[in-house]
């Protein structure tokens, strides 16, 4: 999949086909619709009733509120923040890993390891559950968490509960396919040397799967995680706990200077998650 | 200890891989598989140790029928049976200990297995088993720190460790220096001789073949050419077994000459 | 020697993991036995039977395509001016071409080129964090503040945040590039710009198609989102279901995003694959 871009560029123009003039037509077509569909207006930036807005909106940032009342309540949002992301992120490799195991063709129907199993057992103990996993994953991970959040506060309410739902739903679907990748590239040859000295299923994934996975698998978990915490912060705009609940309130309120508080904070804890998790995952892939 | 009765093996593409094989392999016996690539040995060799189905025919392993086991009982056939692979036997992130010790899969519980992972069980068996094969320092390295022969040896000793009844080597030397490849053979050959265990070996080098091994047998596009002792096999023999295979000719004169220093005499038909 | 050597990292990294798992399960409250109890389950399945079957009269098919289309339409030009964004301002953060590095090592800058550079540099890498770190949310609630409701502000906001985004992925590969065709090039005394046209380019564009397509699939989740806030497309639609407690148009609603979302998803894929 990765040829130099020589290789690429010289197989396109050798190759007599349409589709490079057919991608620039829908492409530019695209863009003449979208701009009209999106209601592009350009100049609306530069009226003077958005440029006072903005204007006033620079100067309401700063000085930035410190004061110990707003703080006070801001820790513990930001506390509830960084615990929706953990136990959303749990509750997504709960529900990835077994998605993500089912929804790998080598593992259920496809490739060496099922040469010896009948047709109708494969179709129907192997690929039957890969499509169904695939579907799910695919239903859980296109529907944007914001939007299982709201539905969530609906079902179960206000309050950090729904938002860990939402997150652990969008995200398992998000990392069940990652997870599911992860384990097609696996190399299945030590698998079937194990399998061919007798291993049960359980003791080929531990000797032969995970050794191989689990480095990446781990890596990208880390990574979901720190989407994790900027996701939940977010969350709050509909009720789901978090930071974002708070941004929601000051933005009503025009209290620009304590906007850029929270966004402050939030950058920090990013950062400090980025940092922190970069290091785990260059140990761990080694 | 193996018995194959008109044994046929068409892929799904159509292709017939094996066709009509009838052999018997006794117990403790070594038997060497020679012939040109693409000749279906490999394909044989994975029917043996079970991880293909025959289209056809029928398959003993030690006298049982194999087609009508069970999950359970195939498993337990599988451990009787110790494969080596020519490349990726094993995994190269896990340390030799864990690799050379997951030949107790089919004997351990799952519980035992996963904690083996995080304190190594039977440790002694692995540092007995490596020394055997001549690399007992690399008890604790990482796997794919190893050179070829070395992981060669390390998929060895895993098989020392799993104790089956055969031993099936596909092609163990051929991604290994020609140097190594004289040690490995006859590592592996001497263990079968010492402990009664049955040896099939797939073996691109004809030289190799003919000078260790009692019972050569000539494979061509899936069918048993010949199944002979070493001093009857003549050049026809061997040229008809690799006509139009030119390029493995010259291969395995080119072993022949590095072999002649060590003593292994067998001159390859011009 | 014999013994199988092993560091304490791994096990204190995993402790604290366990650590933040327990502190943070008491934290959410997340009731588990709640869920998955008889109250729960009922809570959900009301819910559900509250959302079937979607509505799909011709009035709320249409409103549902015109947000589909509009939501396509945020996102598509969404990408298109974060890229636009994005490749200047990674440009002035790729340090290998401003100050250090192969091009220039011959000739020395003077401390005050060499400051007024670094400072170039500081400059448009704060800004593409500070694009980067407001969530797109509250750019949307800024821009929907500057120009009003409707999809514009929501292009505004994915161009300036993707931007940020993009403009970090695109520094990285720009500095990582193969030094060697900068190199040949300096040697023949070729400008910058044009270093940057036949050395670098080639080698980043590839990577910058890639990391555009893919933020395309991350946008087109949020600009159905976006909405929520008054910035147009379907998100804008789904706060007005909600509101109303309209529950089948809701379903009608999310069930467009779907489609969007599996679409953008798949022609992002497709056209990775035929174009790197």
């Amino acid at each position: 999949m990765n040829s130099s871009p020589t290789a690429g560029s010289a197989g396109r123009f050798q190759s007599k086909s349409a589709f490079p003039y057919l991608l620039v037509f829908f492409f530019l077509l695209s863009l003449v619709l979208s701009i009209r569909v999106a209601q592009v207006d350009p100049r609306l930036l530069f009226e003077p009733a958005a440029l006072a807005n903005l204007g006033r909106f620079i100067r309401g940032m700063f000085p930035p509120e410190l004061s110990r009342s707003f703080l006070s309540v801001l820790g513990p949002a930001l506390v509830e923040t960084i615990q929706i992301s953990v136990i959303g992120t749990l509750l997504a490799c709960l529900l990835a890993i077994p998605l993500g195991l089912l929804a790998t063709s080598s593992l259920t129907w496809s490739g060496i390891l099922h040469e010896r199993r009948e047709a109708k057992r494969r179709w129907l103990l192997g690929f039957f559950p890969y499509a169904v996993a695939r579907g799910l994953l695919s239903i859980f991970r296109s529907i944007p968490e914001f939007v299982w959040a709201f539905m969530f506060v609906r079902a179960v309410g206000l309050g950090p509960f729904p938002g860990v739902l939402a997150i652990g739903v969008a995200y398992g679907g998000m990392l069940g396919k990652v997870y599911s990748e992860i384990l097609e590239g696996v190399d299945p040859r030590p698998l079937e040397a194990l399998r061919a000295s007798g291993a049960t299923t359980l003791g080929i994934v531990m000797y032969g799967l995970l050794p191989q996975a689990l480095p990446n698998v781990i890596s990208y978990t880390l990574y979901r995680w720190e989407c994790a915490i900027r996701a939940s912060a977010i969350l709050g705009f509909v009720g789901a706990g978090g930071l974002g609940q708070q941004v929601e309130l000051s933005m009503r309120m025009f209290q620009f200077n304590e906007v850029i508080t929270i966004l402050a904070v939030l950058f920090v804890v990013v950062a400090s998650v980025d940092l922190l998790s970069g290091k785990i995952r260059a140990r761990v892939v080694r | 200890m193996f018995e194959l009765g008109q044994v046929r093996k068409v892929f799904s593409d159509g292709s017939v891989a094996v066709d009509e094989i009838t052999l018997t392999v006794g117990p403790g016996e070594q038997v060497a598989f020679i012939g040109p690539s693409g000749a279906g040995k490999t394909t044989l060799f994975r029917l043996l140790n079970l991880t293909l189905r025959p289209t056809s025919g029928l398959l003993r392993l030690g006298g049982v029928e194999v087609s009508i086991l069970s999950d359970f009982e195939l498993r337990q056939a599988r451990r009787r049976i110790g494969t080596i692979y020519q490349q990726h036997n094993l995994v190269g992130r896990l340390r030799v200990v864990h690799n050379v010790l997951a030949g107790n899969l089919g004997r351990w519980s799952t519980l035992k297995a996963f904690a083996s992972l995080v304190r190594p069980q039977e440790i002694a068996m692995a540092r007995q088993a490596l020394g055997q094969v001549g690399i007992p320092e690399k008890l604790s390295a990482r796997t794919d720190e190893l050179s070829g022969g070395q992981q060669q040896r390390v998929a060895i000793a895993r098989v020392l460790v799993q104790d089956p009844d055969v031993i099936l080597a596909d092609e163990p030397v051929s991604s290994v220096d020609p140097s190594l490849a004289l040690s490995i053979v006859t590592l592996l050959r001497d263990l079968s001789r010492e402990s009664g265990k049955t040896l099939l070996m797939n073996l691109h080098s004809v030289a190799l073949a003919l000078a260790h091994f009692p019972r050569i047998i000539g494979i061509r596009d899936g069918r048993v050419l010949f199944d002979l002792a070493p001093d009857k096999i003549s050049d026809e023999l061997l040229g008809a077994l690799y006509a139009g295979h030119a390029e493995e000719e010259i291969q395995a004169e080119r072993f022949n000459e590095l072999l002649a220093d060590s003593g292994v005499c067998r001159p390859l038909p011009k | 020697m014999d013994a199988v050597r092993r560091s304490p990292w791994p096990w204190l990294i995993l402790t604290g993991f366990v650590l933040l798992i327990v502190w943070s399960y008491r934290g959410t409250q997340v009731d588990l036995g709640m869920l998955l109890g008889s109250e729960g389950r009922s809570q959900i399945a009301t819910y559900v039977t509250k959302l079937f079957p979607p509505d799909l009269s011709m009035t709320m098919l249409r409103e549902a395509g015109v947000g589909a289309v509009e939501t396509f339409a945020i996102s598509f030009l969404g990408s298109l001016l974060a890229v636009a964004i994005a490749f200047p301002l990674s440009v002035l953060t790729t340090r290998t071409l401003l100050y250090r590095g192969i091009l220039h090592e011959r000739h020395h800058l003077s401390p005050l080129s060499k400051g007024i550079r670094v400072g170039i540099y500081g400059t448009a890498k704060a800004l593409l964090n500070l694009f980067r770190t407001i969530p797109e949310i509250v750019w949307a609630l800024i821009f929907v503040f500057l120009v009003g409701l409707g999809p514009f502000p929501g292009v505004l906001a994915l161009g300036f945040h993707t931007g940020g985004v993009l403009g970090k992925l695109f520094g990285e590969v720009l500095e990582d590039v193969n030094q060697r065709p900068i190199e040949a090039l300096g040697s023949t005394g070729a400008g910058r710009l044009s270093i940057l046209l036949y050395g670098i380019l080639p080698q980043a564009l590839p990577q910058f198609l890639s990391y555009s397509l893919y933020r395309w699939e991350v946008n087109i989740r949020a600009a159905a989102v976006l909405g929520f806030v008054g910035a147009g497309g379907l998100g804008q639609r789904i706060h007005v279901a909600i509101s109303l407690f309209l529950e089948n148009q809701l379903l009608t609603l999310i069930l467009a995003v779907y489609v969007m979302v599996t679409l953008v998803d798949w022609l992002s894929s497709a056209l990775r694959r035929r174009l790197i």
